[in-house]
């Protein structure tokens, strides 16, 4: 494989490494989410690094160019992290549907109940200024 | 028997005081629960004026959605039956009393009001009628009964089927055949009873622009996914 390539692939890889490790030591992503993204940068390293590998799967696939393959397999791991996402939004929708609902019933519930026992609304904006 | 009519209301104020009216003159001892959807107008409080109750969602989740909140809504306040009508004045609610008189058959579990089981001068554009038609052809043959009108949500619920969409995943947006298919498949009688429709009374309706593309996409995939699922078991209270 020419030698650019190969460059070019290995800081690809690291570079994926290094921000997401970087990003889960700012908190801006939980550990859950990066498993795929961590996969998706080890085997770049893997596959750019150790070349009789690359060169086996390569002829595996039967594909003429050993960069191919390894951007072949870049591109089903994108395939699969999107995938992971598209589930996850799903339950975070789901979720946040049966949130938004289940808080709309008790707000209705409290100012039921408010007026029935007639205590007065709480008005947070005035009364926390005096406090 | 405590009948619950739910409204689900997506910024609708120019018609909820006119449907809320015709409720409390034509289904007297119907409890009324509107459903603001996150409403950008004056919707809750054009509801609270006139006295009925109001579960706000603090966003704006799409019909189905403010529909299952109140199923949700019926079935913790222990209500028997739950009427649904729309809050754009689409459904008449002179209409109520015979869905509601449909369910005194005890082999009935839900009626559904329909705009072509007599012909009361409704006419779809045409567009609309290919796929009404489609639907409705696909959920007679799918559930074996004669379905003509698989978009209607104008419908008088029993507990046990509003039990039944306020704990399974409901869909958020369109309710529509699928929803025949599934209703068929948990073993739910369905009875469908004439009703008129009218033209809106304000607003606009959410079946517009590239939607019905998508509606008719995720309609066709939610029955097909219905039949390849396992046939809901019920718990029967
Ligand atoms: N369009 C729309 N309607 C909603 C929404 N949430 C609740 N609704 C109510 O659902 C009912 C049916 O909506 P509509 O747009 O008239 O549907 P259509 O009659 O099937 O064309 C109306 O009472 C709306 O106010 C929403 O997010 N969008
Ligand atoms: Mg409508």
């Amino acid at each position: 494989m020419n030698i650019r390539v190969q460059i070019l692939a290995v800081m690809i890889g690291l570079g994926i490494l290094v921000t997401i490790l970087e990003l889960i030591r700012k908190r801006k992503l939980r550990e859950e989410y990066s498993v795929l993204w961590f996969a998706t940068a080890i085997g770049i390293l893997v596959l750019s690094l150790w070349f009789p590998l690359l060169e086996w799967l390569t002829a595996l696939l039967g594909v003429v160019w050993p960069a191919t393959t390894l951007f072949l397999f870049g591109l089903i791991f994108l395939v699969l992290i999107s995938l992971h996402f598209s589930i996850k939004v799903s339950r975070l929708t789901d979720q946040v549907k049966d949130l938004a609902q289940e808080a709309a019933l008790l707000s209705e519930e409290v100012s039921r109940f408010r007026a029935q026992s007639a205590v007065p609304e709480a008005r947070p904006d005035t009364s926390s200024s005096n406090s | 028997m405590k009948v619950l009519a739910i409204i689900p209301a997506y910024n609708e104020e120019a018609s909820l005081p006119v449907v809320l009216r015709e409720m409390s003159n034509h289904a007297g001892g119907v409890d009324c629960l509107v459903i603001n959807d996150g409403s950008k107008d004056r919707t809750a409080e054009t509801a609270r004026a006139v006295g009925v109750g109001v579960v706000s969602h603090p966003v704006n989740l799409g019909a189905g959605a403010a529909a299952q909140t109140g199923f949700r809504y019926a079935l913790r306040r222990g209500y028997d039956i739950v009427i649904q009508i729309d809050a754009d004045g689409q459904h008449d609610p002179r209409d109520i009393p015979s869905l509601l008189r449909a369910l005194e058959n005890e082999g009935v579990d839900a009626a559904i009001g329909s705009r072509f089981l007599e012909d009361r001068g409704y006419r779809p554009t045409r567009m609309r009628s290919v796929g009404m038609s489609f639907f409705n052809g696909l959920a007679t043959i799918l559930t074996g009964q004669r379905v003509t009108d698989s978009t209607s949500c104008f419908r008088a619920l029993k507990r046990p089927v509003f039990k039944f969409f306020a704990e399974m995943d409901y869909p958020t947006d369109f309710q529509d055949a699928d929803l025949r298919v599934l209703m068929k498949r948990a073993g739910f009688r369905v009875q469908e009873v004439a009703v008129s429709m009218r033209p809106r009374l304000g607003g606009r309706s959410f079946i517009n622009g590239i939607v019905p593309a998508y509606y008719v996409f995720k309609v066709s995939l939610s029955i097909l996914v219905t039949l390849l699922r396992e046939a809901p078991r019920l718990r029967r209270e």
